[in-house]
Formats: structure tokens, C-alpha cells, sequence
């Protein structure tokens, strides 16, 4: 398989690359400045492309690589793979659901009680000096809390059964509501933010997703709620995020994504009910290896004409 | 404020006397209005004369005082009040108050009870996540803006299948390793008696349970016996991987031994909610990016302190009625 080309569309693990190296051609993208010089060049041999939540596999590239066979993303979201594009030339497209389904439910618990128990900010505190000068002030419980989930799917079940051992009530909303589950359902995200204390994002980013957090389901969570996103940054209308924030519309946040990352809006900076995260969710040793694993397993099945192993086109 | 009460065939009847020995926080923190209508409360804090000689003066009669964590209700003071039958303290813990002259006198103690439980779980189950996910030094990074200029942020540890050895299985240890279960961490326990209606393994040594463990969390109360227990040979079983959260008391830990083993990277982190001389923290970790301080606050929300308010009240009110306490301490197990 050595001949095979592999274009790796941005730097996102050292052990995958080494793994891809082993196997096939690895061509890193980021390394040639001349992009449409490059794929001119090398689309006669490049027929995979891994990608991943920050750069993915959009109709452009797949149109400039005529000999692309598959694509298998390097995470769970596939809002920058162009399904309609491969699904119309045929391509393959695979990516890594269950691996990170823990570590991403775990960040989330991580981020209510951050958020909520002010644990950065309390670090800040002692690191500073100030505990000399007085005790930190009280905040937020977490535990029995109300959690609304966006997206009941294996990420939100997961957050679900974490925030249980909290006792946590939890309350979600999906697309359809689904039957013989425990929690109570809400047709809607507004009403859903009416009724919970902290809100999670846990869906994937689609056309009908993107800013489901708007101006109104802020306004609804109100003063005093917690928003927590492990999902994709344009899940949530940044800008009306942050004069919420800074306006104290809303009571706080926890945000592992953002609309441009790696940009985050400096105006947070400065806010101690805002943790801020470099979109970890799967960011573990362990978990970045499972995925990895699976790349390499799902592009090997494929060049060997056996059954991908978790695919999505 | 009253200092008598009309009982109900119209007798005037004294109010009880009790003693604060300081402006209970809780109670100001989120105004709970003191018990003034219920008992004759003793304010030192009102007066100019020190403790010892506010309680010469107007307290040798009380037989009930109200502690916080942070003053001692130590033999000598407890000599001035021949009529002392109750201690009823705010804390979690018991170290600040002379057990072994209570047993001697008989006097009974109401403690927090359950009421700190689950705040204090959720926080130990925070600085934990933030030890192996890194939240605050990835929160710090981004406002740094290293991000965008340095790239991605360095990998952090998954919980699942991570053994978590709880020290001390009360009902702050219960609810600790709760919660830990629906990540997927591995619980065993260390306790002075092992627990026969828990599924849990039980190591009879601290050690032992250090050996056989990811991470250490701290539960339990300071005792002569749990003082400076986490010495470095547990901490050093622990090892280069292995992290501690405390939420017990600063010296059940050799804090010492701790900060060096943490310089050295021979203790792979540490989540720390007290310390051996508070407010004050060794200041070698400051420049440690694998370590969470947190200011002695695992019990501070408003919930828990309007509960332990009631709690306070409630004691009281049971006490001064010949009822059973809310929340006796068994003195013969502390």
C-alpha cells in the first residue's frame, strides 16, 4: 500500500502521522504553500484524505482529486467533510463515533463544575496572593441541578448518565423525541433553556443546527444559567453570546469550541463565570490513539476491500 | 435583643444561654438571621474584652457554645463554663475541638452532618477532571492567547478505567466515589474499619491502596492517627502518573514531602482544597502547571450554607428541648 497517496489536511497527531507513514505516501498538506501548484502535481496518487473538526474535506478539494477514494475524518463531527459531494462521486467517508464518546462527556461534567464552582478562578485566587487578603466567596452548587441537553445522541446520553450521579435532573431536546427514555423532553431548545439551570450542547453541527443557540434561547437560560458547549463553535451565535455575557444576561459559560477557531473573543477574557478550552474533547493520550487506530484501521480496510469499519457514506 | 420568653401560662421564662464564639459565617454570608427570638446569644465579638475574659464575664453560664472551623474549642476554654453540656460546630471536621475532654465531661457535640456532602464530592470530582483533563491550564492557555499562536494544547489523561482510592469512605468519600463510578474510574477504599455493606475493595493500609492507585482522594478527618498519613512513601507508590485531591485537612498530607515530590515530577499532580498553615500554600507551586488550588472553599455555596444554618438552629432548639440532636457526633467512634 506504500504507493497509495494520503493527504493529511492539517497537523493533528504525531503518532498518526508516523502510522500513515508507515503505510502509504503521506502527503502533509500544511507543508506546501503552493496549494493548487501541489494538488496539481499529486492528485494522480492521492486516493485518501484525512482530515479533522478543523480542516475537513470541502467540495473544492474534493473536486481537485479526481482519484479521491475515501475520506476518514479524525473525529466524530463531519461539518467539514462535504457528504452531498462524496456521496455524489462515490467516495467513502469514515469517522471515529464511540472512541471519544467518554472523554468529551467527561469534559463536560468538567466544564459545569468549573464554570459553576468557579475552580479556575478559585486557582487564580490562591496563585495571586488573594486568600491572604480574605476567603473566596460562595458559589454555585452543581449537584441537583437541572441539565438540558441538546442531542440525545451517544455524546448527550453519556453527559446524561454522568450528570445522574450528580442527581442532576435531566431534561433534553432532540429532533424527534425518543421513546422509552426517562428523561423529559421539550419540543423545542427555548423551552428547553426555560426550564434548565445549565445547557449543553451535545448535536452535530448541521445546516438546521448552525446558531441554535441564538439571542432568544439566551435570553430564555437567563441570568443565572450555564451554557456549556462541547459541540462545534457556530452551534452558537458568538457575538450575541458574548454581550450576553458581558452584559449579565447570562450567567455563565464553558466553551471547549468556538466560530473561528483557534480565535477566541478577547472580551471573555476577562470574565471569572467563563472557562475556555482549545477544544479538548478528545484531547487525551488514550483516546487520541483509539481514534488514530481507527483512521489507519477504516483506511486499510478500504485499500483491502473489506468492510469499513465505521463508516458514514 | 431578648433575653426572656413568655412561656405559655404567661410566666416569664429565660431564654438559654449559648455561646458564639465568633459571627458565624454562614449566617452572614447569605443573612440567615441569628436565633436571637430562641436563645440568649453571647457575642464576643461585640465587646472590647478578649475571649477568655468576655467568657469570665458573661459566658460561664452558657451551656451550649457555636463554633466554626477556625476557633479552637480547646480544655481551658472549655474549664471556664462548668455548665457546658453542648458543642455545636459548623465544620466538617472535628479537630478543632478537644474530643478527649468532651468524653471526660459528657458534653455532646452536633457537627455538620451530611450537610457539606455533596458539595464537597462535586468539588473533590472537579479538581480531579481538572487534574487529568488539565481545565485550568488549558483555561490559562487560551487566555494567554497561546492558542492561536502556539498551537495545539498538550493531551491530558481519560477517566475511564482509572483506579481512584478513596481515603476514608464517610459520606463526603460515599458520595465522592458516586459520582467517580459513571466515568468509569475503578474505586477502592481505605477506612479505620472496613465497610461490609460496600462492594468496594478495602485495603487495610494506606499504602497499599497508594500501590494499587491512579489517584488518591482525600475524605477523611485529622486525627493523631490520619496526621501526616500521606507521607511520601504512599506518595512515592502514588508515583510519576499518580495525582491527589484533598478535601480533608492539609495535615493528613506531609506537605512538604508533597511539594518536593511534586518539583521533582516524582508525584504527578495535585488538587488541593487545604493546607497544613492556611491561608497561606507552599509557594514552589505556583509555577507547577499540574497542580489546582483551591481556597478551603469545597463547602462555600449558598445551598449548603442555609442547610447547615437550619442544622445550627435546629441542634440548638433539639438540645434545649430534651430531644434528640439533629446531628450527634459518636463520640466513641471519632
Amino acid at each position: 500500500m506504500e504507493s497509495i497517496g494520503v493527504l493529511m489536511t492539517c497537523p493533528m497527531s504525531a503518532y498518526l502521522e508516523q502510522e500513515l507513514d508507515k503505510r502509504f505516501k503521506l502527503f502533509r498538506f500544511w507543508q506546501f504553500p503552493q496549494r493548487a501548484q501541489f494538488l496539481k502535481e499529486n492528485c494522480g496518487s492521492i486516493r485518501a484524505v484525512v482530515g479533522n473538526a478543523t480542516v475537513g474535506a470541502d467540495a473544492e478539494l474534493i473536486d481537485a482529486l479526481p482519484k479521491l477514494e475515501i475520506v476518514s475524518s479524525f473525529s466524530v463531527g463531519l461539518d467539514k467533510v462535504d457528504l452531498a459531494k462524496c456521496k455524489e462521486k462515490g467516495v467513502r467517508v469514515t469517522n471515529t463515533p464511540d472512541v471519544l464518546t467518554d472523554d468529551v462527556a467527561d469534559l463536560a461534567i468538567g466544564l459545569c463544575l468549573a464554570v459553576l464552582r468557579r475552580i479556575c478562578e478559585c486557582d487564580r485566587y490562591v496563585r495571586s496572593g488573594k486568600w491572604k487578603k480574605g476567603d473566596y466567596k460562595l458559589t454555585s452548587k452543581f449537584s441537583g441541578k437541572t441539565v438540558g441537553i441538546i442531542g440525545l445522541g451517544r455524546i448527550g446520553t453519556a453527559i446524561a448518565k454522568r450528570a445522574e450521579a450528580f442527581n442532576c435532573p435531566v431534561c433534553y431536546y432532540s429532533r424527534r423525541e425518543k421513546p422509552d427514555c426517562q428523561y423529559k423532553y421539550y419540543p423545542s431548545v427555548t423551552e428547553l433553556a426555560s426550564n434548565c439551570n445549565i445547557l449543553v450542547v451535545a448535536c452535530p453541527l448541521t445546516e438546521e443546527t448552525r446558531h441554535i443557540i441564538n439571542r432568544e434561547v439566551i435570553d430564555a437560560l437567563g441570568p443565572k444559567g450555564v451554557l456549556i458547549n462541547i459541540g462545534r463553535g457556530p452551534h452558537v451565535d458568538e457575538p450575541q453570546l458574548v454581550s450576553a455575557l458581558l452584559e449579565g444576561r447570562l450567567g455563565g459559560a464553558g466553551l471547549d469550541v468556538f466560530e473561528k477557531e483557534p480565535e477566541v473573543p478577547e472580551e471573555l477574557f476577562g470574565l471569572e463565570n467563563v472557562v475556555l478550552l482549545p477544544h479538548v474533547g478528545s484531547g487525551t493520550v488514550e483516546t487520541r490513539q483509539e481514534m488514530a487506530d481507527l483512521v489507519i484501521g477504516n483506511l486499510e480496510a478500504h485499500f483491502l476491500s473489506k468492510p469499513l469499519l465505521t463508516p458514514v457514506v | 435583643m431578648a433575653s426572656t420568653q413568655e412561656s405559655p401560662n404567661g410566666t416569664v421564662i429565660p431564654l438559654p444561654h449559648v455561646l458564639l464564639l465568633r459571627y458565624p459565617a454562614h449566617f452572614s454570608h447569605i443573612n440567615y438571621p441569628l436565633p436571637d427570638h430562641l436563645f440568649h446569644l453571647l457575642k464576643p465579638w461585640e465587646s472590647p474584652l478578649p475571649l477568655d475574659q468576655f467568657v469570665l464575664a458573661h459566658a460561664r453560664s452558657a451551656q451550649a457554645v457555636v463554633t466554626t472551623g477556625g476557633i479552637s474549642v480547646h480544655a481551658d476554654l472549655m474549664s471556664m463554663m462548668p455548665d457546658l453540656r453542648l458543642i455545636v460546630t459548623t465544620s466538617a471536621g472535628l479537630d478543632h475541638i478537644d474530643l478527649a475532654e468532651c468524653r471526660l465531661r459528657g458534653i455532646a457535640i452536633a457537627c455538620a452532618g451530611d450537610v457539606y456532602s455533596e458539595v464537597v464530592a462535586d468539588l473533590a470530582v472537579g479538581l480531579l477532571l481538572d487534574l487529568w483533563r488539565k481545565v485550568s491550564a488549558a483555561n490559562r492557555y487560551v487566555r494567554a492567547g497561546r492558542w492561536a499562536r502556539d498551537g495545539d494544547f498538550p493531551l491530558g489523561s481519560k477517566l475511564g478505567s482509572k483506579r481512584v482510592g478513596i481515603v476514608g469512605l464517610g459520606s463526603i468519600g460515599t458520595e465522592v466515589a458516586k459520582r467517580l463510578e459513571a466515568f468509569g474510574c475503578i474505586i477502592s477504599y481505605n477506612s479505620r474499619k472496613e465497610k461490609p455493606s460496600v462492594s468496594f475493595p478495602f485495603y487495610t493500609d494506606v499504602l497499599d491502596l497508594a500501590s494499587n492507585s491512579d489517584a488518591l482522594v482525600i475524605c477523611c478527618g485529622l486525627t493523631p492517627e490520619t496526621h501526616h498519613m500521606i507521607n511520601k512513601e504512599v506518595m512515592t507508590a502514588l508515583g510519576k502518573d499518580g495525582v491527589i485531591v484533598n478535601i480533608g485537612r492539609g495535615a493528613i498530607v506531609d506537605e512538604k514531602e508533597m511539594v518536593q515530590l511534586l518539583v521533582s515530577g516524582e508525584l504527578g499532580g495535585a488538587g488541593l482544597d487545604v493546607f497544613e498553615n492556611e491561608p497561606h500554600f507552599p509557594q514552589e507551586l505556583i509555577g507547577l502547571d499540574n497542580v489546582v488550588l483551591s481556597p478551603h472553599c469545597a463547602a462555600f455555596t449558598p445551598e449548603s450554607f442555609f442547610n447547615m444554618c437550619q442544622l445550627v438552629v435546629g441542634n440548638l432548639e433539639a438540645f434545649f428541648s430534651n430531644k434528640p440532636l439533629l446531628s450527634p457526633v459518636a463520640l466513641e467512634e471519632v
